[in-house]
């Protein structure tokens, strides 16, 4: 909810990297709304917006760590164009963010091993609060600059770096841990990154060490979440994907094996692509 | 100091699908009932109605159907020998919460588990001496047969309007249906879904290989129905938000499509919401229960309800949980194998085979919980055990059940997770893959089960329960042999790519990911006091006017999905407490 930072300064170079990608800037002004694009109201500018939650430094972060985990190259839309910073203010702002239902009470233990689960003494709005300042930080150390002036190749690297929640220039033990695959069973889930054993020192500590995997699942969430949580802006990340948001009946086509759904999707408020 | 209502005849533990069974035949007997529910209450509409149950994120990723971790939850560890924490937030199981429970968000998936699944211990013996079986596996028979059950699957199956083809009726085989199914004295009340794509191209390609497809069997209404309490159900959409969700179309089997609306019109019956019950209270000689004590979330106060039978119908760990805090049955103690409450907790154990077809549109949201075709050829009854080296099985499917984006798209292995590539590889994926699923057997140990937890405490100061699990190499062993029948169906499918799924040596609990909802076992049925909870009726050995639903019955997780087992101990149960418990309240056995 604070302000602390003039947000012109913090803002600059961040708009200037998400404005490389055309489309994304066409989104970001306004001025390219999409065919049937829905007379509602335009949303203000994604550099205009006012966040609910993140100080303007976080904002600035946040935008430009979700224009690399969904960059806007290439085919389909970006976090920005979707936006996603949007998206993830809000759920920071509420419930999710407050940790609402889950269980919270100590004794905490956040270096137990991470497949006993989330256990982190800090919702997800503080570990995003306290993680965000600790990896400018490693930014300013290794890099020289904030992670929003870094080129998207230095970006990517310590987006890596977070991943593996390892310093690459610290120390050069070599790691002994396991990597287990992790199963999910039968209708799969997406592909977890790569699993390197690791070296050195950890970027974050213990009690932020589910950083990344915040920032990566809220990320996904408001690419294809339904619009009205503020990200999949005009539904593009169902659009993109094929996917048929709230349709939700399908009787004629079960048996059209192999043949192309002709509909496009639907919101919950009704509104189509 | 507690308030105290006036004395019921039964009180009911949870309004789920046990508990509105229970409800719905003991109310026949003309007793006064009150369902004791500690979630809120929950209705077709509004609670379910389009569109806004069509909500993955509220739903789906954030668990609108389930109960909160700060409500209540368990800690978890992996050995004795670790410290038990919080499952903070849900990820491995997923249990539910308000009134119809699990039976809200649940697939649907309605199975009869096999005829030497319920007498597993005897049959191992019987077959291969008892010296195949490892030393710290506690399996152990039910003491009730399929037989006995048969009728009661039966009665669970046409109330809840199941979809399937029956394999064998009465001994008569059936063209289409499971051949390895045990003999059922009729078919089910409606035919099979329609299938999807995925379904069928598994099925011609088993059938190619000489094996035996046939449509899963579920409580996703084919057609119109009308069961026996005059409950309808309308056919099945395909919306593709099943699991996790209300059903927006009256077309999944629930407490609420099925039996509630006729329970209610009962007068005999009452139910409160936001009514947690926190105990059972015992009579000072411990053998028989004088009531509950409950939590009245409207009232701020702690009530004490009298009754003469307490029917525990809270989800399977809840039941146990609550008997540890009530002092039913003596706990178990890994160590020395002895005590009955909280024993022989089992998982289940799931792996799967991913496809990529380039070529193949398969529309992935178009689904239902259970539409898919099966294979029991590689079930417990058509393994050779001490050939195989382990004890167990697994019913094979290809189905398509959602095509929900934020749930998880599958990616050809080596994309990355985030990135230029994962954008790519989402946009070329989603719609072209399918998976074929093992859905197995796991086994009962020594040191995994259900105790009271020595550091944690819920929010009303109880001790939170704590689970001790992890994977056993006969689990491992036998999810690995179906890992190598699936991979020759798979390849004769000629994807253009594949990657499988399961467990290896060595593997952790993770409680993490999404695996399952059927946490099964702590209060083990059986015909020997020292080493079941509860006997052939599911009553408390030790008190008798206490009987215990639910899938905390398994002595060992059977190879199916639970809730048909759960629905005919349910009506089971309630015969043998009309027609033997009632006349004459005693121990049965």
């Amino acid at each position: 909810m604070s302000s602390d930072v003039p947000s012109t300064r913090d803002f600059r170079p961040t708009r200037r990297g998400f404005l490389q990608g055309g489309a994304a800037g066409a989104a970001l002004t306004g001025l390219a709304a999409r065919a049937r694009a829905q007379d509602a109201a335009e949303p203000v500018p994604l550099d205009q917006y006012e966040p609910q939650f993140f100080t303007a430094a976080e904002y600035a972060f946040v935008l430009a760590a979700t224009a690399r985990l969904i960059p806007s190259e290439g085919d389909g839309p970006g976090a920005i164009e979707t936006r996603v910073p949007v998206y993830i203010d809000l759920q920071l702002g509420g419930d999710f963010g407050q940790a609402a239902d889950w269980y919270m009470e100590g004794p905490f233990q956040p270096d137990a091993d991470p497949l006993l689960g989330y256990q982190s003494p800090l919702t997800p709005a503080e570990v995003y609060r306290q993680a965000i300042p600790v990896v400018e930080e490693f930014c300013q150390n290794r890099m020289g600059a904030g992670f929003a002036d870094l080129s998207p190749e230095d970006q990517d690297s310590v987006i890596k770096a977070l991943e593996q929640n390892k310093d690459p220039l610290s120390g050069s033990d070599s790691g002994a841990e396991d990597t287990e695959v992790v199963e999910s069973g039968a209708g799969g889930g997406a592909s977890g990154g790569s699993a390197e054993p690791a070296t050195s020192q950890p970027i974050l500590s213990a009690e932020l060490r589910d950083f990344f995997s915040l920032l990566l699942q809220n990320t996904k969430e408001g690419f294809f979440a339904d619009p009205m949580y503020g990200g999949n802006y005009q539904m593009q990340g169902w659009t993109y994907i094929g996917f048929t948001g709230a349709r939700a009946s399908f009787k004629e086509w079960v048996d059209k094996h192999d043949v192309p759904y002709p509909l496009g999707p639907v919101s919950i408020s009704g509104e189509r692509a | 100091m507690a308030r105290q209502d006036p004395k019921k005849d039964v009180v009911i533990v949870g309004l789920g699908w046990t508990g509105s069974i229970l409800g719905m035949e003991l109310s026949k007997e003309g007793v006064e009932i009150l369902a004791l529910e500690r979630g809120e209450d929950r209705k077709t509409v509004p609670d379910f109605a389009y569109p806004n149950m069509i909500d993955e994120l509220k739903y789906g990723i954030r668990y609108g159907t389930m109960q909160k971790p700060k409500n209540s939850t368990v800690t978890i560890r992996r050995t004795l020998d670790e410290t038990a924490l919080p499952y903070r937030h849900l990820g491995s199981f997923l249990p539910g919460d308000g009134v119809g429970g699990a039976g809200v968000h649940w697939n649907g998936h309605t199975w009869r588990p096999m005829e030497n699944e319920f007498r597993l211990r005897s049959y191992v013996e019987e077959n291969w001496g008892a010296e195949i079986i490892p030393e710290d596996m506690q399996i152990q028979d039910w003491g009730v047969t399929y037989e006995e059950l048969e009728p009661h699957f039966d009665r669970f199956e046409w109330m809840a309007g199941i979809s399937g083809q029956a394999g064998n009726v009465n001994g008569e085989m059936i063209e289409g249906g499971n051949p390895f199914e045990a003999p059922r004295s009729r078919g089910y009340p409606l035919p099979p879904l329609q299938q999807t794509a995925d379904a069928e191209m598994f099925a011609e390609a088993a059938r190619a290989m000489g094996l035996h497809p046939f449509p899963r069997p579920g409580a996703n209404a084919s057609e119109a129905y009308r069961n026996e309490y005059g409950m309808q159900l309308g056919p099945c959409n395909f919306c593709g938000f099943c699991e996790r969700y209300g059903c927006i179309n009256y077309s999944k089997g629930s407490p609420q499509t099925c039996v509630l609306d006729a329970l209610k019109r009962k007068p005999n019956f009452q139910y409160k919401t936001n009514s947690e019950v926190l105990r059972v209270t015992l009579a000072d000689d411990g053998k028989t229960a004088t009531g509950v004590i409950y939590w009245d979330e409207e009232a701020g106060e702690e009530v004490f309800q009298p009754a003469d039978i307490v029917i525990l119908g809270a989800y399977s760990l809840h039941n146990v949980h609550l008997m540890l805090l009530s002092g039913i049955g003596q706990p178990y103690d890994p160590a020395t194998g002895e005590g009955v409450t909280g024993r022989n907790y089992a998982y289940q154990m799931n792996g799967g085979t991913s496809m990529f077809f380039k070529d193949v549109d398969f529309n992935p949201f178009i689904g239902s919980g259970t539409v898919g075709m099966s294979i029991d050829d590689y079930a417990i009854n058509q393994i050779d055990f001490g050939a195989e080296g382990f004890i167990g099985g697994s019913y094979i499917t290809a189905g398509r059940a959602n095509g929900q984006p934020i749930r998880g798209i599958a990616l050809p292995s080596g994309t990355p997770g985030w990135g230029a590539e994962w954008k790519q590889g989402i946009g070329e994926w989603y719609g072209h893959s399918m998976s074929i699923g093992s859905h197995g057997s796991n086994m009962s140990y020594r040191d995994v089960y259900l105790d009271l937890d020595p550091t944690y405490t819920d929010k009303h100061g109880r001790p939170m329960m704590r689970m001790t699990f992890n994977w056993k190499d006969n689990d491992i062993r036998m999810t690995q042999f179906m890992k190598s029948k699936i991979e020759p169906v798979a390849e004769s499918m000629n994807p253009d790519l594949m990657q499988s799924s399961y467990k290896g040596d060595g593997a952790m609990y993770d409680v993490r990911p999404y695996q399952t909802t059927h946490n099964v076992g702590g209060a083990p049925m059986g015909a020997d006091p020292s080493t079941s909870a509860i006997n052939r009726y599911l009553q408390s050995w030790d008190v008798h006017n206490v009987f215990v639903m639910g899938a905390s019955a398994f002595p060992q997780n059977i190879q199916y999905n639970p809730t048909g087992a759960v629905g005919a101990l349910a009506y089971w149960a309630a015969e043998a407490i009309r027609k033997d418990y009632m006349p004459n309240p005693r121990p049965l056995v």
